[in-house]
């Protein structure tokens, strides 16, 4: 009997055994086999995520100012200037920081208090249609008006930041040579020391007091001073990438070379990346990003309810003062297409705008809300495909890849650091 | 197993077919209603057409007997029927004489096959064109 006994956990000991080594064969197979050549097929869809691929920047016919080199100079400046706001410490590149790609390195961006989301990169920005996380506004130069208001970034209001522009003799010339004859902000009873709609409540009650063509006034000024740092913002696009260096060596005759770019790993991440990973369908294009917006089943920021995202943001776009079609953009209101045909609808609950994949390494935190620390707890939580919290997750597919697998996807985005391109000079206050 | 594969076979043929779609495609360009009541054409403002820029189309609408519809009233909507999800937005369709209508405000975020409806309607007749893409 304990000879029967032995017999059969030896048995079972042989055949887990063998179980074992032929699963880690076929482990180490899938894992460590070289990767397929490149069908024609995938290199045409490949060649789409090239650098070289991006068509020339869409003029941005709201703001006249917007390819002008002398905007472009006064809204470095203005970019580097923490007189902007209210306590005169904290400029834009207080959390658009370009040592870590016009991000923060923070979950959520802090400057005078803590904002509702992360802060985005600004690199590659004036190809989208739309900004900020929920497209809450049309233009980087509507954008840019926005945290000088906000109480949570730069508490400022409009009136001080007009009475700032005409004051301080470099940006007066400035703006002059470039939007014209500047209005006399000097009579007190006219235009107060401060005020600005929507404000706390004596600057908003002094707002309110305004004639409304002075009111106008400031905010064409205020509305000027958001041109100049939109144009500055412009000239920040993403340099080639390894990936790119890749990419032009496969549709280039030395094919041949692009081993040496690249290796194993990120070669097979890139196949999964444009395939079976799926990542390719809303991280499409040169800049890896549709501009578009998804409810991915993010998890909310603890504390938080659940972002309603898009459905929100394009309400408050239609209703933003500074928009495309408003009274202080240069476009005609009918050529504003994407503002006239952005849609609504239940499908933009809980959708926010999908990111460029370029630079990832200083972008981190990742999501709105910073939620997700590490590009391998990201790539697991499309590994997975949760339940979204509010609307529907359209990721909701489990992909079900195996560790290696996220872990290859992992090596190709690392391939898709770069510097900016423009000179240092424009990375740092000007002098 | 057999209850595996006919649910697979049956999930198959319920599923829209890019080719059958097609089918439908009446010469060049020209693509036939599903009741044969119209047929339209088309030529986008960007050819080829990519994604991610917003772009518009001019329609052309004949009847079935090929005579220009200048009356008709025509909304639309689409999207990636194998991904489930519509247009990333809301384009828009006026006339501009001749049969001719300019569809503006369309912007495909997504590689991949796209289908756009198109409802046709002229006084008491309607019918439904769908043009598809392969992007």
């Amino acid at each position: 009997m304990k000879l029967f006994i032995f017999a059969q956990f030896f048995k079972f000991i042989l055949t887990s055994g063998l179980l074992l080594a032929v699963g880690l064969c076929v482990w180490l197979v899938l894992a460590y086999k070289p990767p397929a050549a490149w069908t024609e097929a995938e290199k045409a869809v490949i060649n789409t995520l090239f650098l070289a691929s991006l068509p020339p920047l869409p003029v941005d016919r709201s703001n006249a100012a917007s390819t002008d080199i002398r905007a472009v100079e006064m809204g470095h400046a203005l970019f580097f200037d923490s007189r902007l706001s209210v306590n005169q410490q904290i400029s834009c590149a207080t959390c658009h920081r370009p040592e870590l790609r016009f991000t923060d390195g923070l979950d959520k961006a802090r400057a005078l208090g803590k904002s509702r989301r992360n802060t985005p990169s600004i690199v590659g920005l004036a190809y989208s249609p739309w900004l900020y996380w929920d497209g809450r506004r049309d233009s980087l130069w509507a954008q840019a008006l926005s945290p000088l208001e906000d109480p949570q970034e730069q508490g400022n209001n409009r009136m001080a930041i007009a009475r700032l522009v005409t004051e301080d003799v470099e940006y007066s010339q400035q703006y002059q040579a470039i939007f014209g004859e500047l209005p006399d902000f000097s009579d007190r009873s006219r235009f107060p020391e401060n005020a600005g709609p929507e404000l706390k409540s004596e600057w908003y009650a002094a707002w309110v007091e305004m004639e409304k063509d002075d009111q106008v006034l400031v905010n064409q000024t205020f509305a000027n001073v958001g041109k100049a740092i939109a144009a500055y913002e412009r000239i920040l696009l993403p340099a080639p990438s390894r990936f790119d260096a890749y990419v032009q060596s496969l549709v280039s005759k030395e094919s041949e070379n692009s081993r040496d770019i690249f290796s194993n790993d990120e070669i097979k991440g890139l196949r999964l990346f444009i395939g079976e990973a799926r990542c390719i369908e809303c991280h499409n294009g040169p800049l890896l990003t549709n501009f578009e917006f998804h409810n991915t089943g993010i998890i909310s920021y603890p504390g938080d309810l659940p972002d309603r995202g898009r459905v929100d943001g394009v309400r408050e776009v239609r209703r933003d003062p500074f928009n495309c079609q408003g009274l202080y953009s240069d476009q005609e209101p009918e050529q504003c297409l994407e503002l006239i045909h952005a849609r609504e609808g239940v499908e933009l609950i809980g959708a926010l705008k999908t990111p460029s994949l370029r630079n990832l390494k200083e972008t981190a935190p990742y999501m709105h809300k910073g939620q997700i620390r590490t590009l391998a707890e990201t790539l697991n939580h499309y590994n997975t495909a949760p339940f979204a919290m509010i609307g529907h997750n359209e990721a909701e597919e489990i992909l079900g890849m195996l560790s290696f697998e996220l872990n290859q996807l992992e090596a190709f985005l690392g391939t898709l650091q770069s510097p900016i391109d423009v000179d240092a000079r424009w990375l740092e206050p000007p002098q | 197993m057999l209850k595996n594969f006919l649910s697979f076979t049956l999930l198959l043929l319920l599923q829209t077919n890019p080719a059958v779609v097609a089918a439908q495609q009446n010469g060049e360009n020209v693509w036939l209603s599903e009741d044969e009541l119209f047929q339209v054409s088309y030529e986008s403002q960007l050819n080829p057409i990519i994604i991610n820029q917003i772009h518009g189309w001019k329609l052309h609408v004949m009847n079935a007997e090929g005579n220009a519809v200048s009356d008709a009233v025509i909304t639309v909507k689409g999207g990636m029927p194998e991904h489930n999800h519509g247009l990333a937005t809301a384009p828009s369709i006026e006339a501009s004489g001749d049969g001719n209508y300019l569809l503006q405000g369309l912007r495909f975020h997504m590689m991949g096959y796209w289908e756009l409806e198109l409802s046709v309607s002229q006084g008491s007749i309607s019918d439904t064109v769908i043009i598809t893409l392969d992007l």
